[in-house]
This record gives C-alpha cells, sequence and structure tokens, in this order.
C-alpha cells in the first residue's frame, strides 16, 4: 500500500513538472497561428536581428573552432603545473552571470578600459559594434565547446595515438588522421550546445553591444524590445529560437548516438552533464 | 639481418626496469602483468624515454641517451602489434594496412587473407580476424624488428591454437628480431628460440624453453613454466640423494643436491596417479582428496592435494577418479627439481 503511494507521488511530481516544462513551448506556438507567426517574420525588425544572429554566430564559432580546439587538445594531453587553474579559468564563464561577462568585456575592452587606450591608438573602437556581440557570443559559448572537446580528447585511446606513429605518421599526421576523427563525435557535441548558448546570448552582449536594430540587436535583443510594441513579432522570433534550439538539440543527440567507434564512450559520458 | 641491442633503464611505478637483451630471433619475455613487459616494447619503439639507455640495430641507433641521440618512434623501423590490437575503429580494414603505406596492402590483405574484410570496420571482425589485421598492418609498414605486445591474450582458447601455430610459422618466414611479450609460457614457449623471466622489471632467467623447463634457476621461473611447487626443508641422505621434509608432513626425495629451505618442482607429466601406494615403492608419494578433473582433449588434468596431474583419459576412467575421493600422486626422484625460493 504505502509502495503504490509513493508510486503515485512520484508519477504526480513527474507530471507536473514536465508539465511545467513544456507549458512555455506549447504556449508560443498556441497563441498564434503559424500562418501570423509566418507572416512576421519578414518585418524588418526580424529580418535585421536574424542577420545580426546569423553573422555574429557564424564568427563567433568560427573562432571558437579555431581557438578552441587546440586549447581543448593541450588541456587534454598535456600535463603541466597550473593546469587545473586553466582548466578552471576556461570554465569560470559558464557559471558567470551574463551580465557580470558584459561587464568584464566593457572593462577590459570599453573606451576606458584596461585595453581600451592601446585599441583606440589602433582607430579601433569595439563596445556596441557587431565586433562586440561576436566577442560577448565566443566569451559565454566558448567554454562549453572546449570543455566538452578536453573530455573527447581525453576519451582517445592513448595506444591508438602509439599505434600511429609507429605505423611512421608524425604527430601532425596522427592528429589530423586518428586524433580528430575519433574526437569528432564529442567535438560536434561541444559545438552544438556552444551554437545553442551563443544564439540565445542576452546579458553580456546587451551589456557590451547594446541593442541597436541592423547593428548589435539579436533575435533574443529583439524579442525583449518587441515584446511589448509587438507580441506576434516576439513571438514568431522566440517560435524560430524554439525550432533552432530543437534542431541543435536533435542533432546533438544523433551525434553522440551514431558514434563510428567504442573510444567516444566516456565523451558521450561527459556529454551527461550538458545535456 | 641486424640484431636489436637494448640496455636500458626506466622508472615504473613501483619499481625500475633493467635489462639488456640482445635480439636476433625471436625472444619472449614471460613474466606477471606489470612486470614491466608492455613498457619495455613501448620503450624501444620511441613511445616512452628510458632514463638512460641505449637501442640499436645492427649499427643504426635508435636511441643513446649518453651521446643525446633519440630517434622519434616514426623513424624507427617497429612493428608494432599491440594488446588489444589497437586497430583504428574509424577506418576500415583497408585503410587500417594501408596507413602506413599504400604500396604493399593488397599483398598483405591476400596473406593474412582478409582481403574479403576489406571493407569492414575493426568493430565488425572477430578476435582472430582483428589479430590478422594487426599484423597485417605492422608488416605493411616494412618493419626491421616486430614487437609483440600479449598477440594472443584477447584470443578465445579455440582460436588461440590455430593462431598460435599460424603465428609460429609467420615468425620463421620472416625472420626478423622479434620481442613477444606474453603472461603465458605455453605461448612463448611455442614462439619463441629465448624465453626471458622478467619479474619486478629484471630479467630473472634467459634460456631457451626446454632449459627453463629442466633447470629453473628459482621457485619463480619453475611455477611459471606450469611446474607444481612445493615447500620443505633439504637434507643429505647419501647416495647422491636428497630427503626433503615438505610442509604438509611428507618427506620427498630428489637427486639434485640442497639443504634448508628448497623448493620442490615436478612438472604435471612426470606425475603418475594411483588409488593406493605401495610402501615398498621407491616414487614419491602425496596423498590427497581429489579436487578437480578437467579433461583437456584426451588427457585430463587432475588435482590431488597441492599437485596438479596429467593421466589419459581412460587412465582416468580405469582408476575411478572422482571429486572428493582419495587418490595417491606419484613422481620419480629424478624428476624432482629442488629450486631456491624466489
Amino acid at each position: 500500500m504505502r509502495r503504490a503511494l509513493t508510486a503515485v507521488a512520484f508519477f504526480a511530481a513527474a507530471l507536473v513538472a514536465l508539465g511545467f516544462l513544456a507549458l512555455p513551448i506549447v504556449a508560443i506556438f498556441a497563441h498564434a497561428s503559424p500562418a501570423r507567426l509566418a507572416s512576421q517574420l519578414s518585418s524588418p525588425v526580424v529580418t535585421d536581428a536574424l542577420v545580426v544572429s546569423v553573422e555574429t554566430s557564424a564568427v563567433a564559432q568560427a573562432l571558437v573552432l579555431a581557438l578552441g580546439t587546440p586549447t581543448a587538445y593541450l588541456l587534454a594531453t598535456r600535463r603541466f603545473p597550473g593546469r587545473s587553474l586553466f582548466v578552471t579559468l576556461v570554465e569560470l564563464p559558464l557559471v558567470l552571470p551574463p551580465a557580470v561577462a558584459g561587464l568584464g568585456l566593457l572593462a577590459a575592452l570599453g573606451r576606458n578600459g584596461l585595453l581600451g587606450s592601446s585599441l583606440d591608438a589602433l582607430g579601433l573602437s569595439i563596445p556596441f559594434t557587431r565586433t562586440a556581440v561576436t566577442l560577448a557570443v565566443a566569451f559565454v559559448a566558448s567554454p562549453l565547446y572546449v570543455r566538452q572537446g578536453i573530455a573527447a580528447f581525453e576519451a582517445v585511446d592513448p595506444s591508438m595515438v602509439a599505434a600511429s606513429r609507429t605505423l611512421g605518421a608524425g604527430s601532425t599526421r596522427t592528429f589530423f588522421r586518428v586524433v580528430l576523427p575519433l574526437a569528432r563525435p564529442g567535438l560536434a557535441a561541444g559545438f552544438a550546445l556552444s551554437l545553442a548558448r551563443g544564439l540565445g546570448e542576452f546579458g553580456a552582449t546587451i551589456m557590451f553591444a547594446g541593442s541597436l536594430q541592423g547593428v548589435t540587436q539579436t533575435l533574443p535583443l529583439a524579442i525583449y524590445s518587441e515584446f511589448d510594441r509587438n507580441f506576434d513579432a516576439a513571438l514568431a522570433m522566440g517560435a524560430l529560437l524554439v525550432l533552432v534550439s530543437a534542431a541543435v538539440l536533435l542533432t546533438l543527440k544523433l551525434s553522440v548516438q551514431w558514434t563510428p567507434s567504442r573510444q567516444s564512450s566516456r565523451s558521450r559520458f561527459a556529454l551527461s552533464s550538458w545535456s | 639481418m641486424d640484431t636489436l641491442e637494448a640496455e636500458l633503464a626506466l622508472p615504473l611505478r613501483a619499481f625500475e626496469l633493467e635489462l639488456t637483451l640482445a635480439v636476433g630471433g625471436t625472444v619472449a619475455l614471460v613474466g606477471p602483468s606489470g612486470a614491466g613487459k608492455s613498457s619495455l616494447l613501448h620503450a624501444i619503439a620511441g613511445l616512452v624515454r628510458p632514463r638512460s639507455g641505449r637501442i640499436a640495430l645492427g649499427d643504426e641507433v635508435w636511441l643513446d641517451t649518453a651521446r643525446g641521440v633519440e630517434r622519434k618512434p616514426e623513424e624507427r623501423r617497429v612493428g608494432f602489434v599491440f594488446q588489444d590490437y589497437a586497430l583504428f575503429p574509424h577506418l576500415s580494414v583497408r585503410r587500417n594496412v594501408e596507413y602506413a603505406g599504400r604500396r604493399r596492402a593488397d599483398a598483405y590483405l591476400e596473406r593474412f587473407r582478409i582481403a574479403h574484410l576489406a571493407d569492414a570496420r575493426p568493430g565488425e571482425l572477430s578476435g582472430g580476424e582483428r589479430q590478422r589485421v594487426a599484423l597485417a598492418r605492422a608488416l605493411a609498414r616494412d618493419p626491421a624488428v616486430l614487437l609483440l605486445d600479449e598477440p594472443l591474450s584477447a584470443l578465445d582458447a579455440h582460436t588461440k591454437a590455430s593462431v598460435r601455430s599460424e603465428l609460429q610459422q609467420l615468425l620463421r618466414e620472416l625472420g626478423l628480431p622479434t620481442i613477444l611479450v606474453t603472461h603465458d609460457f605455453e605461448d612463448a614457449a611455442a614462439l619463441a628460440d629465448l624465453v626471458g623471466v622478467l619479474v619486478e622489471g629484471k630479467v630473472r632467467q634467459l634460456a631457451s624453453p626446454q632449459e627453463l623447463v629442466s633447470r629453473p634457476r628459482d621457485a619463480f621461473v619453475a611455477s611459471l613454466t606450469g611446474a607444481n611447487l612445493l615447500h620443505g626443508v633439504a637434507g643429505p641422505v647419501g647416495d647422491d640423494l636428497t630427503a626433503v621434509r615438505l610442509d604438509t608432513g611428507e618427506t620427498v626425495y630428489s637427486t639434485d643436491l640442497a639443504q634448508g629451505r628448497v623448493g620442490v618442482v615436478v612438472y604435471p607429466w612426470d606425475v603418475s596417479v594411483a588409488r593406493i601406494h605401495h610402501e615398498d615403492s621407491a616414487m614419491n608419494a602425496i596423498r590427497g582428496e581429489v579436487g578437480s578433473l578437467v579433461e583437456i582433449g584426451n588427457r585430463v588434468r587432475v588435482s590431488i592435494g597441492p599437485i596438479a596431474a596429467e593421466v589419459t583419459a581412460a587412465s582416468a576412467e580405469r582408476l575411478e577418479l572422482a571429486r572428493g575421493g582419495c587418490a595417491v600422486a606419484t613422481f620419480k626422484a629424478t624428476a624432482t627439481r629442488l629450486v631456491e625460493l624466489g
């Protein structure tokens, strides 16, 4: 009898929790008909925000890949004093409030910031430009990729590297032909998380880049500025982001499932703390 | 053919690996896990750096810490077959074999009868097939030295027998200096001309398999080669005969000379089994309970008290051996070796 009661209580709790999580998503699509939402997608606010979001995300994520991959590899494979300090440094932006991240970026790269005068001398002014959006996105999103990347590289069986070397391949060839392909599912998962986090970036961007339509106003910022002016436009952008997020999550799940090898089993485990 | 000479010192977790080897034919190193066997192969391949040492193939020096010479792994001509084979899981069998070079890949796919598996991924192969891919891949690199790390341990008993004889033939045909490490003395004896017993980073005894069996240096070497090992105190009884009072109470005789605490070594195939012991017999005898009966082919492995013996299936039946019953293990004084306790 008591066991039955416990079971009922668990099911009830799960029902409430799942309902609570699903409700806002359902509400976005239920509020207006798909046709009405679609018609909003061509309004200038929406198209401008879409362009800013796509462009800044593309540049930011390219930076994340180009700089984050070697960083993750070094942190995964080298043992040196202060390594755990560096790993913590990489993880810090994950737990940092986005507003603080934006503040930090301003304090570092703003006109009166740490590097402000040197940038000024070069004729560069970063705050409230599209570059600022890109940097804010890269700052908050890259730790997700690097952290996942470290786990993915650590999971590559060292005997694979050893085998490649004894077969006559140098360390560069070994990295591109063995290590990278084996770490790819984990890296792809990290990249998907980074992409999703970057597209949703709000706090750091509004602090460091402001919200100028057509210049620095990304989709989340446009949602915020439109929701009391044109609720339908805000909903349309919201629906779009829901779809993109769902697509990212789905890709992530599939890439983890379709790993070509058993080597990635550890990175799969590491992923569970993020997904 | 060049000789591979290795002399090195390499600190491991609990002890230092320290040895000198000259390898012409096939040398097997046998020892318990953690004895430093794999570390030795990694050091020769250049995958770990010894604290000091010299490794050379003929006049080609791969490592000389005194002169600051150290070749990278890719510059040492080794064919390395890893434990669990370390096949690249993301590449097909063909790509695995081609990894070191496309030129000879087809010939090796044919030679190792894996051409029909060329497009398969390693994950789809059986243990025996994986082993053949690993060998083909290592040889496609055109090595001057072969390093085999537990090449048979990943195989089930059925596959192992046939793979072992194939490997035996292959090593003979290749005629490369080969170092093979294994924890199984039978594999070592079947594949190598010389067998070294490695314990805690040092070679205890390096000899032909026959010599290791007939003249084990100490109790550890003897037990590793599959002998029964009993403990006792020895004292001479004249006539070139030594009596050993075993810790379990019985007395056995040996034609070896020794005094004090010794290990008594008897091989299973030198042990006969009887139901009752005739007191007038000159044979050593140990009475005990039949603990296990394992049939292997037409032989039966019987354990009688502390002694393992091998008898034919027919005599096992004639003796009506049964678990829990009593039997006597007998063996000659000439087949009883006395060794230092190692």
